[in-house]
């Protein structure tokens, strides 16, 4: 089974859940898609063992035989190829490497070469196979990078995905084709504004997700309401504490803190559970 | 004129509480959300929207059923796995590329222009806020935080304005990169805990990559003192000048709660030393 922890607003605590999650659980991985900002690895503190480089394919021009005739700058949807007195100038960061520019030069003068723009690191920490992307700095897409840690899925295992904030590409990269969504919100406005869009983008998507509101206790009752509202079940509820949050200013985990927590993340993945299992028997009915 | 943008890198550390504050503090300015996928400083400003436009941006690719004889030559040459096995297409996968629609021998292949948000310019009780809204899974945020950024500016050179402030989103990519590429300054809200500070130091190396000049606010610098101290520490290392430390307040959520700026909602610590620093950041801005 496949979930991922995501939420609209950041700062929520999906790494909270994702890693305390994990802690909980036998043969697990846990795979950090949030490639611009990854923080599970200060949590986890695993052994890296392999580094991969991620490439994207860009085009470059061979200006000898390049005679300008701008076939490329007309097939380009990004504005990635410009044309000046006869001569292809290619800007690398807009371009999407689809290859329409390279297949369709009718004189063989573009070519693809591979451009770097994040590693994957594989590790390992006790029982936790750990994984996470990170985009290099200046880098503007996330996607490629959050596609190569998902390769690393493994369908033998129960799979963690930390998902970026937000509600645009890179959370809909890394929430795609994933089993359950778990939506982490605080009870502010906030909170319950970017959960609302969050819910839009995994109803859209057509997964299966549920709510747990951290720092519970904070803010007001609006958030449950909404859920209550909008028949979304609220799957565990985590006290706002300065305790918990020192714990996290460190880089501890709660459920090794507070080990009482380990019960209830563990009764969080039976809940999931569940409910994806009863959905599939209701499928295939 | 002079942009700020506020930044984090980390998520959640108080962008649009500080945004909000800047509001109320600032003479004669004009507001802009740049966090156009998860844009909140709207329930702080109460916007009265004056003019709302809708963003269009990108391409996606549509089958034509009748005219597709089912070749498959699209599926061969898509790189984004878009192509579905009915040769349909998948709208969230596609990234408009159009190389399916150019090689589709029967022209069964339509690129559609996407609608891909919307886009306000609104009054606020404390002048104008340009702000805007993604559509539900759609893409080029990058694009539509150029668009609000480039009205924001319009706005404030017709107005002879001071300032535009900016209230930035999480991460270090595209939307990230679209909102602080040329502003005068960029702020840095970090928080003191590991991650905040690790993230920190990611958006700063960018804001460094693109040469834009940078400072910072530690917020809820009481929650972990030695973090805060290491933040100080790696601050002066790097030459960048840290504008003051706020304290961890409950007041904050409760201005959040009611509406408010915290600068409106009591006479508190928090809004005392978001004061000191908005004069501080004038102060330096100024020459």
């Amino acid at each position: 089974m496949i979930i991922s922890v995501a939420s609209g607003k950041g700062g929520t605590g999906k790494t909270t859940v994702a890693v305390n999650l994990a802690l909980s659980l036998n043969n697990v991985q846990l795979l950090d898609c949030d490639v611009e900002e990854p923080n599970s690895h200060i949590f986890i503190k695993p052994l890296f063992k392999r580094r991969d480089p991620v490439f994207v394919p860009v085009p470059v021009v061979d200006q000898k035989k390049c005679d300008g005739c701008g076939r490329c700058k007309e097939v380009c949807a990004y504005n990635a190829i410009a044309i000046t007195s006869k001569k292809v100038l290619i800007f690398p960061e807009l371009c999407h490497g689809c290859g329409s520019c390279t297949y369709f030069c009718p004189n063989d003068a573009l070519r693809e070469e591979n451009e770097e723009i994040g590693v994957v690191e594989i590790g390992r920490k006790d029982r936790i196979e750990f994984i996470h992307g990170k985009l290099n700095i200046g880098k503007m897409t996330a996607p490629p990078v959050i596609r190569a840690v998902k390769k690393h899925t493994s369908r033998e295992k129960t799979t963690i995905i930390d998902v970026p904030p937000g509600t645009s590409c890179p959370v809909i990269t890394a929430i795609k084709d994933t089993d359950f969504v778990i939506l982490v919100t605080e009870p502010t406005p906030f909170g319950l504004n970017d959960l609302s869009l969050a819910v839009k983008v995994v109803r859209k998507l057509g997964i299966l997700f549920g709510v747990v509101i951290n720092r519970s206790g904070l803010g007001n009752k609006e958030t449950d309401k909404y859920c209550q509202r909008e028949d979304i079940p609220i799957l565990m509820r985590i006290p706002f504490s300065k305790k918990i949050a020192e714990i996290y200013s460190r880089g501890g985990s709660i459920v090794k803190s507070l080990p009482e927590y380990k019960e209830k993340f563990q009764i969080l993945f039976k809940e999931i559970e569940k409910i994806v299992s009863g959905s599939n028997k209701a499928g295939s009915n | 004129m002079k942009e700020i943008v506020i930044i984090s890198g980390k998520g959640g550390t108080g962008k649009t509480v500080i945004a909000g504050a800047f509001a109320a503090l600032a003479k004669d300015k004009v507001l802009a959300d740049c966090d156009v996928d998860a844009a909140d400083l709207h329930l702080l400003l109460d916007p009265k929207i004056k003019e709302s436009h809708t963003f269009k941006s990108g391409f996606t690719a549509f089958t034509h059923k009748k005219y597709c004889e089912g070749c498959g030559t699209c599926s061969m040459v898509c790189r984004f796995e878009a192509v579905k096995k009915d040769f349909s297409i998948d709208p969230i996968s596609c990234e408009g590329c159009a190389f399916c629609s150019f090689v589709c021998p029967k022209n069964a292949i339509e690129m559609k222009l996407n609608t891909s948000g919307e886009w306000f310019i609104s009054q606020t009780r404390f002048g104008p806020l340009v702000h805007a809204k993604l559509g539900i899974a759609e893409e080029n945020s990058g694009k539509l935080v150029s668009l609000v950024r480039k009205k924001a500016k319009e706005i404030a050179e017709d107005k002879s304005y001071k300032w535009v402030v900016i209230d930035g989103s999480p991460g270090i990519g595209c939307p990230v990169i679209a909102s602080i590429t040329g502003v005068d300054c960029a702020v840095v809200v970090i928080e003191p805990t590991l991650s905040g500070l690790h993230d920190a130091e990611r958006v700063i190396d960018v804001t460094r990559h693109f040469n834009i000049p940078v400072k910072v606010i530690i917020n809820k610098y009481d929650l972990n003192c030695d973090i805060t101290e290491k933040i100080e520490r790696w601050s002066k290392d790097r030459n960048i000048q840290v504008l003051g430390k706020v304290v961890f307040s409950k007041a904050v959520v409760k201005s959040v709660v009611e509406g408010k700026t915290i600068i409106e909602y009591s006479n508190n610590k928090v809004a005392k030393t978001l004061s000191d620093i908005w004069k501080l950041l004038e102060r330096e801005l100024a020459g």
